[in-house]
């Protein structure tokens, strides 16, 4: 599905104004504001397709047809083939962590410390974030480059002539098991990030291990862990919706496919950091 | 005859550009109309604004006598339903294998069994001359004319009413474009369908067309049947269908050729 005839309009509009104008005598004075100018329409515009672009992609995630089938292959490869780099971030993390608090905690009393904070910053934060941006990597690139794939060579015109929108059949599966399978991937993240940490912590510096699985097991609370699962929501969605819009409105071929993989990367990890934050005041400060 | 597709006064800009600057042209059911014109001229453009992949600033597009300009996807699902659309370069899914690409519209749309549908594909492929053992192969395994082929049994699949062509013999040999052409023509007759073909292939044109139109800065300069067209003595038309460098057809890129060469 494109755009109404409108919207479209309104994007043409902005693409217009944003063109740079011939440098003459009066153009030279006025370079400064006109490109102060030309940052803040262009950055406008995109903020106003993305946000006809999310809008969109709800009509089409709330209303059917539903491709279960594309749901299912989707879920298979964002979730079920991410695990192996999602367990082995998150299990060095959990380890680096414990190093790093057992020698920066003095050494004293660290047994209880060092798998308080693994658990709690495992859970809480690295595990949902690396897990994301690990993902952001994965998936959002590889998304984008599908996509703008199918959009150079005609695909998703072609989709349309089919009478199949592609805002139903591309965008919404993969946005809906980016979704579902990011939290699933944070726990998993979880589990195995406080693994490494024990690991470390057993192994490297002789803790007792039914200590450090009791002190974790009675610190944890269900708050830290499901705080960690609602931003992979977040960071699911983001993942997705970045790879999605960038391959969207690619063009230019193989350069502009290359293009849309590094923005869907780059906006993707960026917006998860900043989502991050203000999830992480949000559910906190209260 | 009534006018299957009607195109009054459409024009299309991309920011300062005017692609389409008032198109003016009608097919007739059960005609084939073939838009010929050079690289630029806005042929793809004027394709892409009837089947409501583009949308233009002003005019009207007929379908059927139904308005199709300003009208949202899913407002035109009718419409869409009874159109067919072999791409340029094919444009077939790679994801999927042939029979899913040309069963597409059936399994998805029309909710045909699995098993049916590839009986569907088989017999799409066989009307374009191609065996059963293509059936599981992916598009990345098969040639540029077997693309063009599978693309055709896709478009017609459906048995659509209006079936488009955007270059079908672009890229492919004397004897592979000789194939295309005499494919498009059987299955056009078989089917019954009015057609649109653009290409700047005047084979093709000589092959396929009942009727011919020159498409030249955005606008319909000429149009004729096929007496007419090796009667005119139209200097655009003759420029074009000649082949030659010189005339009043502007040559994309010219001057910057010249530019370059006196670098």
């Amino acid at each position: 599905m494109s755009f109404s005839p409108a919207s479209e309009a309104a994007i043409t509009v902005f693409g217009l104004t944003n063109k740079r104008p011939p440098i003459g005598q009066t153009g030279k004075h006025l370079t400064a504001f006109a490109t102060i100018g030309r940052f803040f329409i262009g950055f406008f515009a995109q903020v106003g397709q993305l946000s006809l672009f999310i809008a969109e992609t709800g009509k089409a995630i709330v209303r059917g047809p539903f491709y279960f089938r594309m749901i299912g292959q989707q879920i298979i490869r964002i979730g079920y083939l991410s695990l192996p780099v999602v367990a082995l971030t998150s299990f060095f993390t959990g380890g680096a962590l414990a190093i790093q608090i057992y020698y920066g905690g003095n050494q004293f009393n660290s047994e209880t410390i060092v798998s308080t904070i693994v658990a709690l910053g495992i859970t809480r934060e690295l595990g949902p974030v690396f897990g994301g941006l690990m993902l952001a990597g994965r998936v959002s690139a590889a998304i984008a480059a599908e996509i703008g794939t199918m959009r150079v060579t005609e695909q998703i015109d072609a989709l349309t002539t089919l009478s199949t929108d592609p805002f139903k059949y591309l965008i919404a599966p993969r946005v809906i098991a980016a979704t579902l399978c990011m939290p699933v991937l944070a726990l998993v993240a979880d589990i195995i990030g406080v693994f490494g940490g024990f690991v470390v912590s057993t192994q490297s510096f002789g803790f007792n291990a039914a200590i450090y699985v009791q002190s974790t097991v009675n610190f944890l609370s269900f708050d830290d862990i499901s705080s960690g699962l609602i931003k992979a929501l977040m960071f699911g969605f983001i993942i997705a919706t970045m790879g999605c819009y960038n391959g969207y409105y690619s063009k230019g071929g193989a350069q502009g496919v290359g293009r849309a993989t590094t923005n869907a990367v780059v906006t993707a990890s960026i917006l998860i950091l900043a989502a991050n934050y203000l999830m992480t005041s949000l559910l906190f400060s209260a | 005859m009534s006018e299957k597709i009607t195109l009054s006064n459409v024009h299309k800009t991309f920011g300062t550009k005017k692609v389409l600057r008032g198109v003016n042209l009608s097919v007739d059911e059960g005609q084939s109309l073939v838009v010929i014109g050079g690289s630029g001229s806005g042929k793809s453009v004027m394709l892409k604004s009837i089947l409501g992949l583009l949308h233009p600033e002003q005019g009207s597009i007929k379908i059927d006598g139904t308005e199709t300009v300003g009208l949202a996807r899913n407002q035109r699902q009718e419409i869409d339903a009874q159109m067919g659309m072999l791409f340029q370069n094919g444009a077939l899914f790679d994801s999927l294998p042939v029979w899913r690409n040309v069963a597409f519209q059936a399994i998805q749309n029309q909710g045909f069994s699995e098993a049916d549908a590839r009986d569907q594909a088989v017999d799409s492929l066989a009307l374009v001359g191609l065996g059963p053992e293509l059936l599981d192969l992916y598009p990345a395994s098969l040639s540029g004319g077997m693309h063009k082929r599978v693309g055709l049994a896709r478009a017609i699949a459906c048995k659509p009413k209006i079936i488009f062509f955007d270059e079908p013999t672009t890229g492919l040999d004397p004897i592979m474009t000789d194939v295309i052409n005499h494919l498009i023509r059987d299955c056009v007759q078989e089917l019954g369908a009015t057609t649109l073909t653009i290409t700047h292939d005047m084979t093709s044109v000589r092959a396929i067309a009942d009727k011919t139109a020159l498409l030249y800065k955005g606008e319909i300069i000429w149009h004729g049947n096929a007496e007419e067209l090796a009667a005119s003595d139209d200097p655009f038309l003759l420029q074009f269908v000649n082949g030659l460098a010189e005339g009043p057809i502007e040559v994309e890129g010219q001057q910057i050729s010249a530019a370059g060469e006196g670098q």
